[in-house]
């Protein structure tokens, strides 16, 4: 009897662990739900969010011109606020050019090369993250638009793969803390639902702006995994599944992290 | 020059206890860390910070290693007279950042 009982424990232990499954559409939060009150009310107001530094210094890029073709990131798409309003929700989307998704900061980077035929901007630079700033915020409080159309399943589905997949010494994936335990605590944070709608993001303990590419590499060395280079395809379809993982959250780039 | 962000209500009523804040781009780097070389990162901080109203000091703080990247800075002043809010940061190499803000009362 008492057998009995304990493979029924078992059994109803391994049912649980399998039922966690992707988050219910209406359950899902804004990453913002999961940090303090302060820290949100510094990423809120303009005059106290250390990224407006940041965005002012992207502004200034859009302006600047550059490369062979002397052209500023201004001199073909105009006003920022009107042109890339809603652009950084539709990242990361498929680039015809590469036959491949990339990212937001990519994509600025291949405007650059074949646009401005200027060399493009190192990833993390201060420069690259600057414009990625500027135009993300453009967007902010507009819904995620990431559409699994087509062109973007496979690429969508790569990246859901990577997220529930065991990794590094720890063997963990990232759906086992962001599926099945958001809102619990890891070493006295709040675990968030991995909805990526604020970056880049002014995080506390970089005390600097950095990229979610810069955030999922973190989270990797965190698990003791060999982390992927910037740049590198898996962490763009990583980027593209969380992005559709928070479709229609609104966004609230640049946000302040912990 | 560094950024600096700076909100000051641009008009007030005379008596009125204002909210000024200051953000500016500064690395506060300690002097503590270690560099990928396994060099120390030498010290590189703010180390004064002024607030003058029409001349006269208002507010003034002092900077030490243990502040964080991009000191923010808010306090209250009373809103007396119209005029020029001046604000300073003074470096550890005595460079100096001064950025005003004008304001009306009435």
């Amino acid at each position: 009897m008492r057998r009995a009982a304990a493979v029924i424990a078992t059994l109803v232990a391994a049912a649980t662990v399998a039922l966690a499954a992707e988050i219910p559409l209406d359950q899902r939060r804004p990453d913002s739900d999961f940090i303090s009150a302060d820290s949100r009310a510094m990423q809120n107001d303009d005059t106290a969010n250390p990224a407006m530094l940041v965005l002012l210094d992207g502004e200034t890029l859009w302006n600047t011109k550059a490369g062979a073709a002397n052209r500023s990131c201004a001199d073909c798409h105009g006003d920022a606020e009107k042109s890339m309003k809603g652009v950084a929700a539709r990242y990361p989307a498929y680039a015809s050019e590469l036959g491949r998704p990339v990212d937001l900061a990519q994509q600025i980077n291949l405007s650059r090369t074949m646009d401005q035929k200027a060399p493009a901007f190192a990833f993390e630079s201060k420069e690259l993250l600057a414009l990625t700033v500027y135009i993300a915020r453009q967007s902010r409080g507009m819904p995620v638009a990431i559409k699994e159309d087509a062109k973007a399943k496979s690429f969508i589905a790569a990246g859901r793969a990577l997220f529930e997949q065991r990794q590094g010494q720890l063997n963990l994936s990232c759906a086992q803390c962001h599926d099945d335990n958001w809102g619990k605590t890891l070493a006295g944070n709040l675990i968030p639902q991995a909805m990526p709608t604020g970056y880049p993001i002014y995080r506390l303990e970089w005390q600097a702006v950095g990229s979610l590419q810069r955030r999922l590499r973190n989270c990797m060395s965190g698990m003791r995994a060999e982390t992927y280079a910037f740049g590198a395809p898996e962490l763009v379809d990583l980027e593209y599944y969380l992005m559709w993982r928070a479709r229609g959250l609104p966004m609230e780039a640049p946000a302040v992290r912990p | 020059m560094a950024r600096a962000l700076i909100h000051v209500p641009p008009s007030a009523k005379r008596g009125e206890v204002i909210e000024i804040k200051t953000l500016i781009s500064h690395v506060m780097e300690t002097g503590y860390r270690i560099g990928v070389t396994g060099q120390p990162i030498p010290r590189d901080i703010i180390e004064d910070f002024v607030c003058t109203y029409n001349g006269e000091e208002v507010f003034r703080a002092k900077l030490y290693p243990a502040i964080a990247a991009n000191p923010f800075i808010s306090f209250f002043t009373i809103a007396t007279e119209r005029g020029t809010i001046a604000f300073s940061w003074t470096d550890q190499h005595g460079a100096t950042q001064v950025q005003t803000a004008a304001i009306t009362v009435e």
